[in-house]
């Protein structure tokens, strides 16, 4: 192939997948413009503010094609992959970074002067979840890994003068930085396994690695060892972005470092990004999806994806493994010396699957339980609202990691139920935008009027900011689960993925933990509403401004506890591909 | 007709809600406005429901000729979840309703002493009686679930902001309890939803349980089923109706969970979740603490009709949906109801405060409720025969009734006397007779309907419960017969301590004026309620005989289908008819 050849497949491919790439190009662009806006002569009259909300405007409308795909597809050469999934979850991320420029923009913070350095950063982390959410391949599951990690390790650093600011942000570099490292170990352990980084392309390794003959004979017992190690060394990097237990100890310190406005973005976009990347990883070793549509010529495919990928061309492996050429069959044969014998069709490969299934959904249920637990538990002890949110968000991330435990159960025998298991944690990711960014939108609101973070110094706040105060208890409530609010519908599914899947001790765990975490959550309201006033107070009030961007912020809580289907639908649009 | 029902019954769930709403914009100080709103709009609630009991309602009545479920309509709600906005009345449900409009009308009559916060209060007051209506109503399971759960919220505030000392602890020890049950009922309700099936009812069963609407032409019905059979994947439901007739003439409900079948982790975990409301012992230890706690008009309500919702839980979802285990389970049922009775009794004895002494009875009268529920004697000396239950069903449906009456007039009468006095040590009590005699005759007549003396209220559900249990076990009907002589001894001591004796010695004695207008117009109609119903019982068990005897009858049916699997009953013959049973309820009524 020369180098003409090569410039004209390449060209192709990347004219059609630009069209799948478009809200983050337009990231790319802002992050660009906001750069451009530390000239100082040049721009120092423009609000950096503004730049931000169009472009993080302008990227949320071409993130989406606001109408369900037909087809998953993949782009950049199998790269990442373009479905409902990534659609949703990339709408769901950029619209959190328009909710997140009109929340800094009313609460103050970041100031003028330093506000494009950390909307970039913003915007920069986003990008990586964005990636996060739709990667195909286990490289750019690491970059985007990384993209997110570096800026967040930046923004909780964001009050320079402040010690402990500075002390979150390095317990959090180093620690993403260790965490990054086990992960790429893992990756090259399994990629090195299975001979490719594309991720279809290794499900399908993996099953023919996995297929009972080998089991049966014990060959390449070794090697699942060496898989095993390299699946747990994968999920700790994915625990620590999802600050699961054992994994979780730089996030209250970070929570309390940083500022509220970072925290929102850390928990909620963070973790929804997280929360993506797990489903796509577990999916991705777990199951067989069905054959993704190559829309371009097959063979400028098959060069463009023989020139980045080890293995098989992406549509080609899984799909249709009967229509190889005499010459694949031959080099399959020699590879089932080593154990990868080919298998008949998909149903044999999902069948392959089960111990992979298996090893992920105990290992999954086997951490959620654990930080559901903890998270709860030391939840209790705190006096610090920002640290208390920070447990919060670790029990919540354990909640909302079960039900991938639940699907990985299901994929192998009721694809359906599977789906509506991980469709559960989209919804919930949804719901839990506006229950976490209404929680910290409170907290810094509070903040900017109390001057304090400390539970205690909140007593009585009904009677001074009423409005603000029963808006905190909507969204506490809605932390805790109760009806009609949009938690109790989240974690309803979550409760229904897991007796589906009949994982009876992990369901027992979650409810018994549902009222733990009441006690918690309750003494926030209850310090706030019942607790009598301090005499020592200054008069204060909540100004109208951040007052309505509290009731705009809660109200969907409300809306999609009563009228939960309208996000349901969505999020079962959003994983109906995957399965 | 479906819209007028739509209409009629959202109306009166939501009426409430939406009165709390306009309360939101009431001005600060206008609290005696607030007040007299909120009584206007449960006053209205009440006015609603009693038309609603008047013969002539036209589409508004409620039949009390027909067994099954009226007033029934149904619309979708969360598709994704089958889960529709489905509700109906029946015979078991509506003395339910109508008892909870008319004691929260007379609580919040008696909220006027409430001077903290009036707008909160009458706001979260009516969303309560909003998340109870709702309940009553409710025929889908998971919008039962989300009313039940609706209720805890405002009860929280209701009992930590305007309860005495200890009330943050009362408060959030109710609410983990009640949580706590909710969490179980929720995995039950998971579990039953997972394993249902629509496909395995026939079409009569399912235009029964209104999944096919009975409205509609034969045609079209039998073009419904056809679509439902049509499906390949299983089609769940929350419908409770339709869980019950698959409950009874499935067995899509005996899936192994854990080694025992899947409806006896559900009947389980769903009796552990309404036990906690009712409450038996041991999981009762939050209701002496809510109600000392709870000021005068919450007490009303908690005892009046939140622990009614555990009963009827009990009686339209457990049993009906989970037979087999509710029969494996009859002599635990019973007993958690007897051991409540006697061991309420005894603490009602020992208490030195009165509130204290009045939530302890409440424990042991519920007793009764859970004992006439789960008397499993569908088998009567050597002949198939459901009598003996019918009349333990009715007799705990009339007791939770006539507990509904008697014991708020309690709590009432206790907060009459506590606001006057300021203290409920009923030692310090004494010679109130000579100081407010008319308040004095009112509370003992009261307090003699709890004690369940013959011609008042309480002795009707008591002596029915008794009856039953008769032919259930004898050694439990002995228990349950002496528990009248402890409620006697505990009962009429206090109305010793408290109402006679030459003169009252304690605090505050000046404060001790007689009843005002107000409260009279409260204990009154309680009053005349607690000897109306026990002279005349059958204006209760006019509405609710044929649907209680109805559900009786449809589990006796099955566990005449499956005699043969059930140990008491294997003696009998499954194919030969049921032995005509003579009318003993009836006669006993009429």
């Amino acid at each position: 192939m020369n180098l003409y050849e090569l410039f004209n497949s390449l060209a192709a491919d990347s004219a059609r997948s630009i069209a799948g790439f478009q809200g983050e190009l337009a990231l790319c662009v802002t992050i660009v413009l906001l750069l451009l806006l530390r000239i100082p002569r040049l721009t120092s009259r423009i609000d950096s503010f503004f730049v931000m909300l169009i472009g993080s405007s302008v990227a949320l409308y071409l993130a989406g094609p606001w109408r369900p795909l037909e087809q998953p597809s993949e782009i950049f050469t199998g790269l990442l992959v373009y479905d409902n999934f990534t659609v949703y979850f990339r709408t769901l991320l950029m619209a959190f970074a328009v909710l997140f420029a009109v929340f800094t923009k009313i609460s103050g913070v970041p100031d003028r002067d330093a506000a494009p350095d950390i909307y970039a950063l913003v915007l920069g982390a986003t990008l990586g979840m964005c990636i996060m959410a739709s990667a195909n391949n286990m490289l750019m599951i690491f970059l985007g890994v990384e993209m997110a990690s570096v800026p967040s390790y930046a923004l909780a650093g964001l009050l320079k003068g402040r010690r402990q600011s500075s002390e979150a942000a390095l317990k959090y570099a180093v620690y993403g930085a260790g965490a990054a490292g086990i992960m790429l170990y893992g990756i090259s352990l399994i990629s090195g396994i299975l001979g490719t980084v594309h991720l279809p392309t290794m499900a399908v390794r993996l099953a023919e690695l996995l297929q009972p003959a080998n089991l049966e004979s014990g060959l390449g017992s070794d090697t699942h060892m060496v898989l095993a190690l390299g699946g747990m060394m994968i999920m700790v990097g994915l625990a620590f972005k999802l600050s699961a237990v054992p994994f979780h100890f730089w996030c209250p310190d970070v929570f309390e470092g940083a500022t509220a406005e970072v925290n929102a973005f850390l928990s909620v976009a963070s973790k929804a990004a997280a929360l993506a990347l797990l489903a796509r990883v577990a999916i991705g070793f777990g199951y067989i999806p069905a054959p993704v549509l190559v829309e371009t010529a097959p063979a400028a495919s098959v060069e463009t994806a023989a020139l980045y990928n080890v293995a098989d061309p992406p549509g080609e492996a899984p799909a249709a493994p009967a229509a190889r050429t005499p010459a694949e069959n031959a080099e399959a044969k020699a590879e089932a010396a080593v154990g990868f014998g080919p298998l008949p069709n998909r149903e044999a490969q999902i069948a392959a699957l089960a111990p992979a299934r298996e090893f992920i959904w105990k290992l999954v249920a086997f951490v959620a339980v654990i930080t559901c637990t903890f998270g709860n538990l030391a939840a209790y002890g705190q006096t610090n609202i920002k640290r208390l949110l920070a447990y919060s968000t670790i029990a919540q991330a354990g909640y909302m990691m079960m039900p991938v435990a639940s699907a990985m159960v299901l994929a192998g025998t009721n694809a359906p139920a599977a789906r509506d298991a991980i469709s559960a944690v989209a919804f919930y990711a949804g719901a839990y935008v506006f229950m976490n960014l209404g929680a910290f939108a409170i907290v810094a609101f509070l903040r900017n009027m109390l001057h304090s973070e400390e539970i205690a110094d909140y007593a009585g706040l009904l009677h001074r900011a009423p409005v603000t105060v029963i808006c905190f208890c909507i969204v506490l409530v809605s932390l805790i689960g109760l009806p009609p609010l949009a938690g109790f519908f989240g974690k309803y599914q979550i409760f229904a993925s897991l007796v589906d899947a009949k994982l009876w001790f992990v369901l027992f765990i979650a409810g018994l933990n549902t009222a733990i975490s009441l006690y918690y959550y309750l003494r926030v309201v209850k310090i706030m509403t019942i607790d009598p006033e301090p005499d020592t107070r200054r008069p204060a009030s909540m100004s109208f401004i951040p007052g309505t961007f509290i009731v705009l912020i809660t109200a969907p809580i409300v809306i999609l506890g009563v009228w939960p289907d309208s996000l349901n639908a969505l999020a079962r649009i959003a994983t109906g591909q995957l399965f | 007709m479906e819209s007028t029902y739509l209409t009629l019954l959202s109306t009166v769930v939501f009426l409430p809600a939406l009165g709390a709403l306009v309360l939101a914009f009431f001005p600060r100080e206008k609290t005696e406005a607030m007040k007299y709103f909120a009584l206007g709009v449960t006053a209205l609630v009440f006015l609603l429901t009693l038309i609603m009991a008047l013969p002539s309602a036209g589409d508004w009545q409620f039949d009390a000729a027909v067994t099954d479920m009226q007033k029934v309509f149904s619309v979708g709600w969360i598709p994704s979840f089958n889960i529709n906005y489905f509700m109906g009345l029946d015979g078991i449900s509506f003395p339910l309703v109508l008892l909870t409009t008319f004691v929260t009308m007379l609580s919040m009559a008696a909220s006027w002493p409430i001077e903290k916060h009036v707008k909160a209060y009458c706001i979260l007051f009516l969303i309560l009686e909003t998340g109870v209506l709702g309940v009553f109503l409710a025929l889908d399971f998971f919008l039962f679930y989300v009313f039940w759960e609706v209720m805890l919220l405002p009860m929280y505030f209701l009992i930590g902001v305007w309860g005495g000392p200890r009330r943050e602890y009362a408060a959030i020890k109710f609410f983990l309890y009640t949580l706590l049950g909710g969490v179980f009922m929720l995995i039950a309700i998971l579990m039953l939803y997972f394993s249902s099936d629509l496909k395995m009812l026939s079409k009569d069963q399912l235009v029964a349980a209104h999944v096919i609407s009975p409205e509609l032409s034969e045609g079209e019905q039998a073009a419904r089923f056809a679509e439902i059979q049509a499906h390949t994947t299983p089609r769940r439901t929350f419908n409770i109706l339709a869980l019950q007739q698959l409950g009874q003439h499935t067995d899509a409900f005996n899936g192994d969970v854990l080694g025992k079948p899947l409806q006896w982790w559900a009947f389980l975990l769903l009796l552990i979740g309404f036990v906690i409301k009712v409450p038996s012992v041991p999981l009762h230890t939050w209701l002496p603490d809510a109600h000392v706690e709870a000021p005068t008009p919450i007490s009303m309500i908690l005892a009046g009709i939140l622990l009614k919702l555990g009963g009827y839980g009990i009686i339209r979802i457990c049993y009906p949906i989970c037979p087999q285990a509710g029969y494996e389970l009859a002599y635990f049922v019973c007993a958690l109801g007897v051991v409540s009775m006697v061991y309420g009794a005894f603490a009602a004895l020992a208490q030195k405060d009165f509130k204290r002494l009045v939530a302890y009875s409440s424990v042991s009268h519920m007793g009764y409720v859970v004992l006439g529920i789960g008397v499993w004697s569908a088998v009567a000396g050597n002949e198939f025969n459901a009598d003996a239950w019918k009349m333990g069903m009715n007799g705990a449906m009339f007791q939770m009734v006539a507990h509904g009456i008697a014991s708020p007039g309690m709590f009432f009468m206790v907060g009459v006397i506590y606001e006057r006095v300021h203290h409920r040590n009923l030692d310090q009590f004494g010679g109130l007779f000579a100081k407010m005699p008319l308040y004095s005759g009112l509370a003992i007549g009261i307090f003699f309907a709890g004690l369940g003396l013959p011609g008042l209220c309480g002795f009707i559900g008591e002596v029915f419960v008794t009856l039953s249990v008769w032919s259930f076990n004898h050694t439990l009907a002995i228990i349950t017969a002496s528990v009248v002589v402890l409620t006697a001894a505990y009962i009429l001591w206090t109305l010793q301590r408290v109402y006679l004796g030459p003169e009252y010695k304690g605090p505050h004695g000046d404060h001790l004026h007689p009843m005002t207008t107000r409260e009279l117009a409260i204990a009154l109609p309680l009053f005349v309620l607690a000897i109306a119903m026990g002279v005349y019982p059958q204006m209760v068990f006019h509405y609710m005989t044929p649907s209680v005897n109805q559900t009786v009858d449809d589990l006796a049916g099955w566990a005449q289908r499956n005699a043969a699997n059930l140990p008491q009953m294997a003696a009998f013959d499954p194919t030969a008819p049921a032995p005509v049973a003579p009318a003993l309820v009836q006669a006993e009524i009429q």
